[in-house]
């Protein structure tokens, strides 16, 4: 394993806690994850890019049906292949901890649901959501007529200006009056 | 696309970004309210927009919203962590922040680094607060396996598990520590005195001679025996007053407050605790009105890591979606129904209601019929059979239980015939079985009552049947120790007996049977009534039984263990899923019914019958609620009226008054939880009963609510006026610069179209060409910088 918690120096650990909504703790135990996920010769915890690959071995990703999508929106690679580093790995756990405003939650899950990156949640976006919750396999899809019932449904409760696709701010809206988000948009390692 | 739908879309159907709608005000106003610092920004916007991680200028801003919005004062500044954007970019906020900060006076300095370091305090303590909290890792590991849903359970439990220890902290160190301390604190303990009159002879209740093995298991199942003059129930408080060398403690007194305390206290931690998920489940749940935004966007639990959870829970969102999809089909049938229809399902209906009023009517006439006997026979005292003579101690307790375990099955066929909608359906089953469960235990105390205050003659001479009676309290509490003891044996062989082999047939035998059978499922539904049913217990029988919260603390302690176990091996999660905010506000609504209900015994017993005579604290009163007027009498007398005007009728409905006012005029900087909890105390020591109260909470949760969604709603219409000029204002300059370019109209369009995208196109573009848009140069902001 090689790197400990005592390599985090004390200067570091407090601006990660300013810019986190992580405690000390959770930092300490993602650092030691972190070092957990390198290779044997990748000795610079922060600064290392990890490729996706591994990052979704982590169990707390491995059977989320969007830890894809998960690792492309907070991945700051230029290549986009979701890779994360260490601060992009704290960003993460930042957003789904447990004191993270409602905003902050609300934006990143935007993005998440947001399959084609287009800035708009629209018809394609949605299907593509709901057959990530139900899966992915024929029995476990809902039939078209279903489907198309429940993206009417969807849009005519969130889509304010009627345009057919539902806009951060409109996704937002509807998220602060939704009483379970909170509760579920939570990763605790 | 709709008919009103105001933008063009291509070829593909598909609406692409469009700059006009992140120019609107409401647009703005939003991405303008999640930038803190008014400079950076303002840098910022000389270059385009600025790019976040996933590479789009979306995220951005425009830079046009902010030239157009009034110049306003510094937005005070929002901490760097609140800000969606990478690591990098939070650091760089940072330092441009801190060389801001640089020109601030000293004392701007101070009063941000004041604010920054109350902050990390309040952050270690939560972390200190929240690493001490019991069973973390345990209720980890079944959120990551279950979900929310019967995470919520557990922590519900947790709750229960502290607000017994409080309550028996409460009643120790206020009733019992005095008597245990007072011998070493040289305090001198005065007893209530035995003499006189037939109403105190209180015959000992302790075995003499040999005493066989097996009888002592009966007193200690029973709470009678050697057990009855002990700490654990009330007649052994005998104590009238202990007098310390620095004052007297008026142990009578003690004993009421501190009963009359934690129900109150109760009360409050409950209503604390529920104060937000209450108020939104209000708003929402009537109307259906977000509840598929609310599974689709909110329906995962993220915290979920094991592989078989997550295929369990994308099945039951599954289920769920494709019921309520059904129900809305079948809300469409009802609606469409006859007259005649009609008709018929409401007779059906009064039949069925009928016939449920019928079997609760018997099963609590079987209670009193169960409870009177049992009273017999312990009276009698016929030591027949060791079996037979817990049989007859704890026959209440078994009609009960079995009551309880008939009537949900019976509940569940009848309101098939009943055609309500599913939602509905299974909220009316829940009400009919709380309301079984926790009436249950009303009766059996009425039916003890009756018992108690019939004598042969007419009239009782001590106010109760002082020959069978001696010290009905002790009594009382005894039952009430049954029930206790009884609900926890039961649910531990229910557990080892039925479930263990139910997973052991369906794992191993191939029958159909055990195919229709079918693996245990976690009714979350059914164990919480089981709960709150042992929490009502207690509350009661707290006055009759001090030690008796200590007693249901190792209950609930060891029913954690015992549900996480039969959790982990054998069940699976209900095919119906049971959400957590709707489950947080079932749970402390049924805790409040039964808080409710477990108010009006004790307060009946307190006012109305006499306290007996030959034991417990009361022995020099004639009730037990007596000796709160009596003392009062004795204080000096600027106390006294102090103490009478904060009590008048007066006093409490100008203050009623004045809070109704608040609530209702909406003053933004009073907390909700005030509201809520300044109400309910004086509602409580005005006249109006406690479930006036409760209704009073209710309507004041409902205002609550509502004001809320009027705030947005009202937040949202500004921004659609704001909205609307705006694009009034568009098509203004649209006009004059088409009114300027007509002479040569005919020669641009060619040359603009190439400059503009070809999705910019409005539905009254046929009258304009493209320079719509170019009264202003187009923002970027959907290219890549």
């Amino acid at each position: 394993m090689g790197t400990t918690a005592s390599q985090l120096g004390k200067d570091l650990l407090s601006e990660y806690q300013e810019l986190t909504f992580l405690t000390k703790q959770e930092i300490l135990l993602a650092y030691k994850r972190f070092s957990e996920l390198l290779g044997k010769d990748e000795k610079d915890v922060l600064h290392e890019r990890v490729p996706m690959d591994r990052i979704l071995t982590l169990p707390e990703l491995k059977s989320n049906p969007f830890r894809k999508r998960i690792c492309y929106v907070f991945s700051t690679s230029d290549s986009k292949n979701g890779s994360l580093t260490f601060e992009d790995f704290l960003d993460l756990l930042s957003a789904f901890s447990d004191s993270a405003t409602m905003e902050i939650k609300s934006h990143y899950a935007f993005r998440i649901f947001d399959f084609d990156d287009d800035g708009t949640l629209d018809c394609g976006d949605l299907e593509k959501l709901v057959n990530c919750l139900t899966g992915e396999t024929d029995e476990t899809k809902l039939t078209a007529e279903e489907m198309r019932q429940l993206i009417s449904n969807i849009l005519e409760e969130s889509d304010i200006d009627k345009d057919g696709t539902v806009n951060l701010s409109e996704f937002q809206h509807v998220i602060s009056r939704s009483p379970d988000f909170v509760s579920s948009f939570k990763i605790v390692l | 696309m709709e008919v009103d739908s105001v933008f063009y879309t291509d070829h593909s159907g598909r609406v692409n970004a469009n700059p006009l709608l992140d120019q609107l005000p409401s647009y703005q106003s939003l991405l303008y309210r999640r930038k803190s610092s008014t400079v950076a920004s303002k840098r910022r916007s000389s270059s385009r927009a600025r790019l976040g991680s996933s590479g789009s200028g979306k995220w951005g801003v425009s830079t046009f919203g902010r030239n157009e919005e009034k110049p306003r004062s510094p937005v005070p500044q929002r901490p760097v962590r609140e800000l969606p954007k990478t690591m990098a970019e939070k650091r760089t906020d940072k330092t441009q922040r801190q060389e801001e900060n640089q020109e601030l006076g000293r004392l701007g300095r101070l009063r941000l680094s004041a604010r920054r370091f109350l902050r990390r305090l309040r952050d270690d303590a939560h972390e200190r607060l929240s690493s001490l909290k019991l069973w973390r890792g345990d209720i980890h590991l079944i959120e990551g396996t279950f979900g929310t849903g019967i995470l919520s359970y557990f922590s519900f439990l947790r709750f229960l598990v502290a607000l017994n220890l409080f309550i028996f902290v409460l009643m120790f160190s206020f009733v019992m520590l005095p008597i245990i301390v007072a011998p070493s604190a040289s305090g001198n303990i005065t007893y209530n005195q035995n003499a006189g009159g037939p109403c105190r002879v209180y015959p000992s209740s302790a075995r003499r001679g040999l005493v066989i093995f097996h009888e002592h298991i009966t007193d200690l199942l029973s709470g009678g025996g050697f057990l009855e003059q002990t700490y654990l129930f009330y007649g052994y408080y005998q104590v009238d007053k202990i007098y310390f060398p620095n004052g007297t403690y008026n142990l009578p007194l003690a004993y009421l407050l501190v009963t009359v305390a934690y129900l109150f206290l109760s009360l409050i931690w409950i209503v604390k605790r529920s104060a937000t998920g209450f108020k939104q489940n209000l708003v929402q749940d009537e109307d259906r009105f977000q509840s598929f935004c609310n599974k689709i966007f909110a329906g995962w639990d993220f915290c979920i890591t094991n592989e078989n959870a997550v295929r369990l829970k994308r099945s039951s969102l599954l289920y769920e979606l494709k019921t309520d999809l059904e129900e809305e089909r079948i809300k469409q049938k009802i609606a469409d129904r006859t007259r005649k229809e009609k008709c018929r399902i409401y007779l059906i209906r009064l039949v069925l209601n009928l016939f449920v009023i019928a079997v609760l009517a018997s099963c609590f006439y079987s209670i009193y019929v169960a409870t009177v006997f049992s009273q017999k026979e312990q009276i009698k005292n016929n030591k027949e059979n060791f079996i037979v003579d817990l049989v007859y101690e704890y026959l209440p307790s078994i009609v009960i239980t079995m009551a309880n375990f008939i009537t949900p099955l019976l509940f569940s066929v009848i309101i098939n015939y009943e055609d309500y909608s599913p939602a509905f359906e299974i909220r009316f089953t829940l009400m009919r079985c709380v309301f079984m469960r926790l009436t249950s235990i009303g009766v059996l105390l009425f039916s003890l009552w009756s018992q108690i205050t019939k004598c042969d003659k007419e009239h009782c001479m001590c106010g109760y049947n002082h020959k069978l009676y001696s010290c009905w309290e002790t009594r009382v509490g005894q039952e009430m120790y049954k029930l206790t003891i009884f609900d926890f044996i039961i649910i531990v062989a229910v557990t080892i007996f039925v479930e263990f082999p139910r997973k052991l047939i369906v794992n191993y035998c191939d029958c159909g049977l055990a195919k229709w059978w079918g693996q245990q499922e976690f009714a979350i539904p059914q164990n919480v009534l089981e709960i709150v049913y042992g929490q009502t217990i207690c509350w009661i029988g707290t006055f009759y039984s001090p030690l008796l919260p200590a007693i249901c603390t190792i209950k609930y302690i060891f029913i954690f263990y015992i549900k996480k176990v039969s959790l982990m091996a054998n069940c699976r999660p209900a095919t119906r899923p049971f959400r957590a905010s709707s489950s947080n506000f079932f749970f402390l609504g049924v805790l409040l019914i039964g808080l409710a209900l477990a108010c009006l015994p004790v307060s009946f017993s307190l006012a109305q019958i006499n306290a007996s005579q030959a034991c417990g604290p009361f022995v020099n009163y004639n009730t037990s609620w007596e000796v709160l007027p009596a003392t009062v009498s004795q204080l000096p007398h600027g106390i006294k009226t102090l103490l009478f005007a904060l009590s008048s009728e007066a006093f409490a409905v100008s203050f009623f008054v004045v809070t109704w006012y608040v609530v209702l005029s909406g003053i933004p900087s009073v907390d909700d939880n005030w509201c809520f909890l300044s109400l309910v105390i004086l509602s409580n020591t005005s006249p109006p009963p406690p479930p006036c109260s409760l209704a009073m909470f209710y309507v004041i949760a409902l205002a609550g609510a509502h004001k809320r969604v009027i705030n947005q709603l009202r937040e949202q219409l500004a921004m659609d006026g704001r909205d609307k000029r705006f694009l009034i204002q568009k098509l203004c300059q649209a006009q004059m610069v088409s009114g300027v370019n007509s002479p040569v109209s005919k020669s641009q369009p060619r040359r603009s179209s190439s400059r503009s995208s070809p999705s910019y196109h409005t539905s009254f573009s046929n009258n304009f060409n493209e320079a719509v848009f170019l009264a202003q140069p187009p923002p970027n902001s959907s290219t890549h910088v």
